[in-house]
């Protein structure tokens, strides 16, 4: 070993929907940060980046669950978040919505600087380009809003899965279109949020993949949910599950083999 | 006209049972997106464009009082009137007792989003006198009696068979047998009947797309040169605008226009930009004896110095609404009033109130797709926030979805409640669902599962496997430690 560095401490801001969804993602996203020599903390008092309240209007919950977020997780090298829209919500938002209050502006900004979605830190920070994994299939990338928009994660994905064996990756048309999620949005308009959906899967089914990536599981829940009800073989997983190799849990709405989860 | 955005889910369901609009939505707004992508990528300071437009902007909303009354200065020197109209009532008086002072009959109109803000048609045809939109698109949707979907493509939500049995309809001076199979045929026709109310309009009103300060000039752009013929053939020009449309000078209306025209429909220009700089002078071939300047507020100097600031950049070009999934979903008509997709869900609410216009900020994904390509980078998603906060401070939201969000806030901020509740919640969906892997009906979730599964949760929550982990591993490094 010629790096003499010690290695990145990291702290995983888990996100709501992979703590109660699908733990497979943390700990594909703990297996990516330990295998390019981070140590990775998870703290055990962190719950949600506030987001929701934030675009439902509620300004004085989103603020409190930013400070608390930003006390969670001070003193970390770096803060590493498995989606693009609750890391954006860290970066972009936290420092305006804390602008005003002198004793938590700095240390939003401190955070929002440290913070980055996991895929591109992975690229951008670590400098990785290659995980390692195989996965056999043909797979297909839908860009979530948030990641995409806000973050500038488009490449990154694209070059770490053009390095796993056995992957072939089929470009989905109007990858760059939102699938209808939008948080609250797909129940609150739910024939609208169906109208995109609709139109997302048969795009998805259009590129003859077998399997469906991205870097959220909001929009993969709400995806994976319609492919399902359409009756759809296709295979819906969290980016980072394939990056990782960690490809054991069955797909995202698959039932799941006997025995514990 | 009378809005109906307060009904926006019903509109929307319309809209999308509406087969012959989903056909035509699923082709229209991609074309719109091609060519500006295409107009953009072809200008490499593209991007250095939009960030003067939105410094031109700003600049000129910082000192709006100086330039209008610069403008001002300039119009009445070169013999026009400006007319300051606080609201959309003043402004139907200003342009109606100026119809009445020359005794006009016939008004023709050029497009403008504005005559539709204070609904000046109808008033006019109330009082007795024949408002003809002149846009093909306006003319079309005029015939058929119906609202614009679009700011620049009023009859976007119309096919081509749609408008040919609108003008067999309208046009019964023509021979019945008459082929309009092709949109050349229906252009010609529409021109040919177009034409003989050029000649008989007593007043020509148009909007403007542009104010210029240093020369007290108004700008329009279009596609049809129906505006030159509405502004020059009558005897009187009326030019409808709101007080935002002002910049300081020619070099700054080049920029707005450079902006404008790729944004909008990706040319490099507009196939006609005309300046219209007062009456027609001693010596002038052509031109309008008496020329108006209609300046109308109608709510937008109230933005200022607020949150919605920003919104009074926008120069109207429709890229929002052309990149907006949710308008590609239900059309114009589904906002219920003048301005629909992302600007109309941040203008509509400043214009109605939010309590009419509540759903529109509401009813987006915040995918910021508008944000990405508005040439004058307005933060259009930000500002849909903004009204969902107006909402929340003057408690408008649905109950049901307050309560849920309030009892979630309360538990987020309390960790060990958090995840203890998370952890039960987690384990008994997760053993209801791991045998199909989903649901395809969950009490309290109709909204999800009414259109797609709900697919199970893996039975445990990560905090707590990792905490058992964290558990194993302490041990067996305690235990190896001893040895």
């Amino acid at each position: 070993m010629t790096d003499t560095r010690p290695a990145p401490r990291v702290g995983l801001f888990v996100t709501c929907l992979v703590d109660l969804y699908r733990p497979t993602v943390g700990f594909a996203a703990v297996k990516l940060l330990e295998d390019a020599g981070c140590t990775v903390e998870v703290p055990a008092s962190q719950t949600c980046c506030g987001q929701p309240a934030f675009n439902a209007g509620d300004r004085a919950t989103a603020r409190d669950l930013a400070r608390s977020t930003i006390a969670a997780f001070e003193g970390f090298d770096h803060v590493v978040v498995p989606s693009g829209s609750c890391a954006g919500q860290i970066r972009k938002h936290y420092p305006e919505l804390l602008a005003d209050d002198p004793a938590w502006a700095a240390r939003a900004r401190h955070l929002s600087a440290r913070t980055h979605e996991l895929v591109s830190f992975l690229t951008d920070v670590l400098g990785v380009t290659d995980t390692g994994a195989q996965y056999g299939g043909t797979v297909t990338y839908h860009d979530s809003c948030s990641g995409l928009r806000e973050l500038g994660v488009k490449e990154q994905p694209r070059r770490l899965l053009a390095k796993v064996e056995g992957l072939t990756l089929n470009e989905l048309p109007g990858a760059e279109v939102c699938c209808g999620f939008g948080g609250t949005f797909c129940v609150k308009y739910p024939d609208i949020s169906n109208r995109m959906v609709e139109a997302k899967t048969a795009d998805v089914k259009g590129t003859g993949a077998d399997t469906l990536l991205a870097g959220d599981m909001g929009c993969l829940l709400n995806m994976a949910g319609k492919l399902k009800r359409e009756g759809s073989a296709v295979r819906v997983r969290h980016v980072a599950e394939v990056l990782a190799g960690v490809t054991d849990t069955p797909p995202i709405g698959e039932p799941m083999k006997s025995g514990r989860a | 006209m009378q809005p109906t955005t307060h009904a926006f889910p019903e509109n929307a369901r319309k809209a999308l049972s509406d087969e012959r609009l989903q056909k035509v939505l699923a082709i229209a707004p991609a074309g719109f997106v091609n060519r500006r992508k295409q107009a953009a990528d072809r200008l490499p300071e593209f991007e250095a464009l939009r960030d003067q437009g939105r410094d031109l902007k700003n600049h000129v909303l910082a000192n709006l009082d100086t330039y209008l009354e610069a403008f001002e200065s300039k119009v009445t020197g070169q013999g026009g009137h400006v007319h300051w109209c606080r609201t959309d009532q003043e402004a139907r008086d200003a342009i109606l007792g100026i119809c009445r002072k020359v005794d006009a009959k016939t008004v023709t109109k050029g497009k403008s989003m504005i005559s539709e803000e204070i609904g000046i048609n109808d008033y006019l045809e109330a009082n007795g006198l024949t408002p003809i939109e002149t846009d093909l698109g306006e003319y079309i949707i005029q015939l058929r009696r119906e609202p614009p979907s679009h700011i620049i493509a009023p009859a976007f939500h119309l096919s081509k068979k749609d408008v040919e049995g609108t003008f067999r309809q309208a046009h019964t001076d023509l021979p019945a047998d008459r082929v309009l199979d092709e949109p050349k045929v229906l252009i010609a026709e529409a021109r040919q009947v177009l034409r003989r109310k050029f000649q008989q309009a007593d007043v020509g009103i148009t909007g403007a797309n542009i104010m210029v300060a240093e020369t007290g000039s108004t700008v329009i752009v279009t596609n049809e040169g129906n505006g030159d013929l509405t502004q020059i053939l009558p005897r009187v020009h009326v030019v409808i605008a709101t007080i935002d449309k002002v910049v300081p000078t020619l070099e700054d209306a080049a920029l707005v226009l450079r902006l404008l025209a790729r944004s909008a429909t990706g040319q490099e220009a507009s196939a006609y930009t005309t300046f219209s700089t007062g009456p027609r002078r001693p010596g002038d071939l052509d031109g309008p004896e008496e020329f108006h300047v209609v300046l109308l507020d109608n709510g937008r100097s109230a933005l200022l110095g607020t949150e919605f600031q920003e919104v009074l950049r926008c120069i109207r070009c429709g890229a929002c609404m052309n990149h907006c999934p949710v308008y590609g979903s239900v059309g114009g008509h589904a906002y219920g009033w003048v301005y629909p997709g992302p600007i109309g869900s941040v203008m509509q609410p400043a214009l109605l109130g939010v309590k009419e216009a509540g759903h529109l900020p509401n009813a987006s994904t915040f995918c910021g797709r508008c944000e990405a390509v508005c040439p004058m980078r307005i933060p259009l998603p930000k500002m849909m926030r903004h009204w969902r906060e107006k909402e929340f401070e003057q408690n408008l939201q649905p109950a049901a979805m307050r309560r849920g969000l309030a009892l979630w806030g309360w538990f987020a901020r309390r960790p060990a409640l958090y995840h203890a509740a998370a952890r039960m919640a987690v384990r008994a969906l997760g053993a209801l669902g791991r045998g199909k892997g989903r649901f395809a009906s969950l009490p309290l979730a109709q909204g999800w599962t009414q259109h797609r599964d709900m697919p199970a949760p893996e039975g445990r929550t990560f905090q707590q496997m990792w905490a058992e982990k964290q558990t194993v591993e302490k041990t067996l490094a305690d235990k190896k430690g001893k040895r």
